[in-house]
């Protein structure tokens, strides 16, 4: 086995996992934190106006790296499925379902923020127009798999079976994505594209971009923090939550009441 | 890959080309039935019911906007550059609503004027700040000038 296998190896078993990750945390947080901040305050106060909405337009800074996360973490959580089902990974189908909530939160403030820009712009806060109908979409796939994740009494098999609503539902994202090409919607065309110049005045656009690199930071670090309670949710009886517990009494604490807290109702 | 593994393999990428194969043709289908909106041409083509309610998208014409001075009544003409069509509507419009504007209007027929219920602003994926849309207008106007 090589060196790369074997650290991957080691790297998906749950003790050496639990150690990086808690590591590894603070710096996604902190780092999101700082750059939503920066963000913020170039989207807010020194980004310019707009030449049609005014000020009304800087809901995208909000609105946009959502709705760009909503999917992101619907792809990871997607992957994470697939490799739970196939190969059996315990660390895949904890963290499959760790960024269920995560994404399901971010398809909200996206759909929240739209219909309050919608209202003064379009005129109305909702319109069953192609985009706006396979977002709502998307969050329903996200509470069908958090709802069918906690209806299952094994953990496991919890997992698997929500895994494979998420794998069948990634059906939904090219739609979401392209439905704006492919209908004639309310919603507007993609404004910053990967391929040829953005729609956008680059005045405009590093805010945006430094919101989305903030959002998907914020999204690996809230993804450590619950797959370590997962992991230590499942493997409450192994040796090494046991050690963990009762080495590191202070710090482990209030995980551990969390774990027996969720044991016992 | 053992052979469970393979087999399990399979038997997920089999439900999930069905599945695609099944998302692929409902959005075919609906590409083709799904007409969110009809233009001025094609209501002038008679393709648009005339009894029942429809959408009306277009563009808003330039100086064709007469508001009522005690009501909310307000009548403009929306265009695809083909055709023009009169429309009426009494209520609030949306912030974008302006001369040149796509709108999307919902109404029914009557007498020749569309009668409006709701008005919707479409809006376009351009965002960039006044001064650089003034210098944008500016080079147009100076363009012109210069092509006669």
């Amino acid at each position: 086995m090589n060196t790369l296998v074997l650290w991957f190896h080691k790297l998906g078993s749950p003790p050496t996992f639990h150690r990086l990750a808690g590591a590894l945390m603070p710096w996604f947080y902190g780092i999101a934190i700082a750059l939503g901040v920066i963000g913020i305050y170039g989207g807010l106060v020194l980004a310019p106006r707009d030449y049609q909405q005014g000020d009304a337009y800087r809901i995208i800074f909000v609105h946009v790296p959502s709705a760009w996360m909503g999917m992101f973490a619907y792809f990871f959580m997607a992957a994470n499925a697939f490799i739970a089902l196939i190969w059996r990974i315990k660390l895949s189908e904890v963290m499959a379902m760790a960024s269920a909530p995560a994404g399901a939160t971010f398809t909200f403030i996206t759909l929240v923020t739209g219909s309050l820009w919608g209202k003064p712009m379009w005129g109305t806060w909702w319109e069953w127009d192609a985009r706006l109908t396979s977002e709502l979409v998307l969050l329903f796939l996200y509470l069908g798999v958090i709802g069918l994740y906690h209806a299952i009494e094994d953990r496991r098999q919890a997992a698997r079976a929500a895994g494979f609503l998420a794998l069948i539902g990634t059906v939904n994202i090219p739609i979401v994505h392209f439905s704006v090409n492919w209908w004639n919607t309310l919603h507007q065309a993609s404004t910053v594209r990967l391929l040829g110049p953005s729609k956008i005045d680059s005045s405009m656009l590093w805010p945006l971009l430094v919101m989305a690199l903030a959002t998907h930071l914020w999204f690996f670090g809230t993804l450590l923090a619950r797959t370590r309670t997962g992991l230590l949710e499942l493997d409450g009886g192994k040796d090494w939550v046991r050690a963990l517990v009762l080495t590191d009494g202070t710090r482990a604490a209030p995980e551990a009441t969390a774990i027996t807290e969720q044991a016992h109702g | 890959m053992t052979p469970t593994r393979r087999r399990r393999l399979i038997a997920i990428l089999l439900v999930f080309v069905a599945v695609v194969i099944a998302a692929g043709l409902t959005v075919f289908a609906l590409q083709q039935n799904m007409t969110y909106l009809y233009s001025p041409s094609e209501v002038a083509a008679g393709k648009a019911p005339t009894e029942s309610r429809f959408r009306l998208g277009g563009v808003v014409l330039e100086q064709s906007i007469h508001r009522a001075s005690d009501t909310l009544k307000v009548d403009f003409i929306v265009t695809d550059r083909f055709n023009e069509l009169p429309v009426e509507y009494t209520g609030i419009l949306p912030d974008l609503f302006r001369e040149g504007q796509s709108v999307v209007a919902t109404g029914a027929m009557k007498n020749g004027h569309f009668l409006a219920t709701e008005v919707l602003a479409k809006h376009d994926e351009t965002y960039m700040p006044p001064e650089v849309k003034d210098a944008i207008d500016k080079a147009k106007e100076a363009h012109k000038g210069t092509s006669k």
